[in-house]
């Protein structure tokens, strides 16, 4: 949809631009070029080897830094064993990934540098880079699940205890809700932060609206409107975590149905 | 009736279901708070299925949301 005139389309910040290549940088007709999507993205890598790189000194008394870091990696080290028990440890570094890479996706996306002239990206709100995510997770389910129960990982699908009437029915709608997965995982995180922010940008219209509208609106809706918004930006940090979480702890869901079968 | 006109009451008539499953988190909370404060000890250990019952109810009204998107946006 475009904008009209004079108004603020709060789609737009949705919008994927090259930043550089885009003449000619093509893979079989599909352009590769550096979008602010993949820019984003690099930024949210660098940051988070940063920010791991500056806790690995080992010290025996740790830092505030290394604290830090080591409170998020025992963090999901607890989660997981909680939900998957002594071998799911060995999942650690993929879910840590995963769930430090939603969150400084999410966060930086919330950044107000808009203010100093640059565009924050929050490359979560976009279903190909979430539905790339849940399907690596997914995959991951389908490879250990395989690999270490072979054809008995259908039994997945035929709870304990079912009559042998009942199997072919429960079969086909556990089946279904084990394929729904990847897509409610990604739709969950997709949805979330892009209604957040399409919230955040209908309220901003209207301050602007309400003080262009006249002396009376502008001083009744238009700091309301602020305070609204800024409220709403407090809660869109919590989602950004509580967000980063749940596919984190979904995740880790799904590898304990692979690894032990109900 | 006009498609545009129904294409906007299908996506009005979406937002009821985003207010029901906002009924469904508050349920979601309320019951894990009123279960931890009977028994506060067990309550760190029950997080992780409060999360759960959270990412359930919260995705049905992020469906309702969606199905509105896709009646203004794309439809």
């Amino acid at each position: 949809m475009a904008a009209e005139e004079g108004k603020v389309d709060p789609m737009k910040q949705f919008q994927i631009e090259p930043i550089f290549g885009s003449e000619n940088w093509e893979i079989a007709g599909f352009s590769i070029a550096f979008t602010n999507s993949a820019l984003w993205m690099a930024v949210t890598v660098i940051l988070l080897v940063a920010f791991v790189y500056g806790g690995m000194r080992r010290e025996l008394v740790p830092g505030r830094w290394q604290m830090a870091v080591e409170t998020m990696t025992g963090f999901i080290d607890n989660m997981l064993e909680a939900n998957i028990g002594k071998e799911g440890r060995k999942y650690v570094p993929y879910i840590f990934s995963l769930f430090m890479f939603i969150l400084f996706g999410n966060l930086l996306g919330l950044l107000p540098i808009g203010l100093v002239g640059l565009h924050p990206f929050t490359f979560t709100s976009h279903f190909t880079i979430t539905g790339v995510l849940a399907l690596m997770s997914f995959s991951i389910v389908l490879i250990v699940g395989f690999w270490k129960h072979g054809i008995g990982f259908f039994g997945l699908f035929v709870p304990h205890g079912t009559p042998v009437l009942m199997t072919p029915l429960l079969f086909v709608i556990e089946l279904f809700s084990f394929l729904i997965r990847p897509i409610s995982l990604a739709l969950r995180l997709f949805v979330a932060m892009m209604a957040g922010h399409v919230l955040l940008k209908i309220l901003a219209t209207f301050v602007i609206d309400s003080l262009n509208a006249g002396p009376l609106l502008g001083a009744t809706v238009g700091p309301a409107a602020l305070i609204l918004m800024i409220a709403i930006s407090a809660l869109e940090i919590l989602v950004a975590g509580i967000q980063a979480y749940v596919f984190a702890l979904l995740s880790s869901l799904y590898i304990n149905d692979a690894e032990n079968l109900h | 009736m006009d498609m545009e006109a129904a294409k906007m009451i299908g996506a009005g008539l979406a937002a009821v279901g985003a207010g029901l499953a906002a009924l469904g988190v508050g349920n979601v909370f309320a019951s894990f708070l009123e279960g931890a404060l009977r028994n506060p000890g067990a309550a760190d250990s029950q997080q992780g299925r409060l999360f759960i019952g959270f990412a359930a109810a919260e995705l049905l009204g992020l469906l309702a949301f969606l199905v509105a998107v896709i009646l203004v946006f794309v439809a």
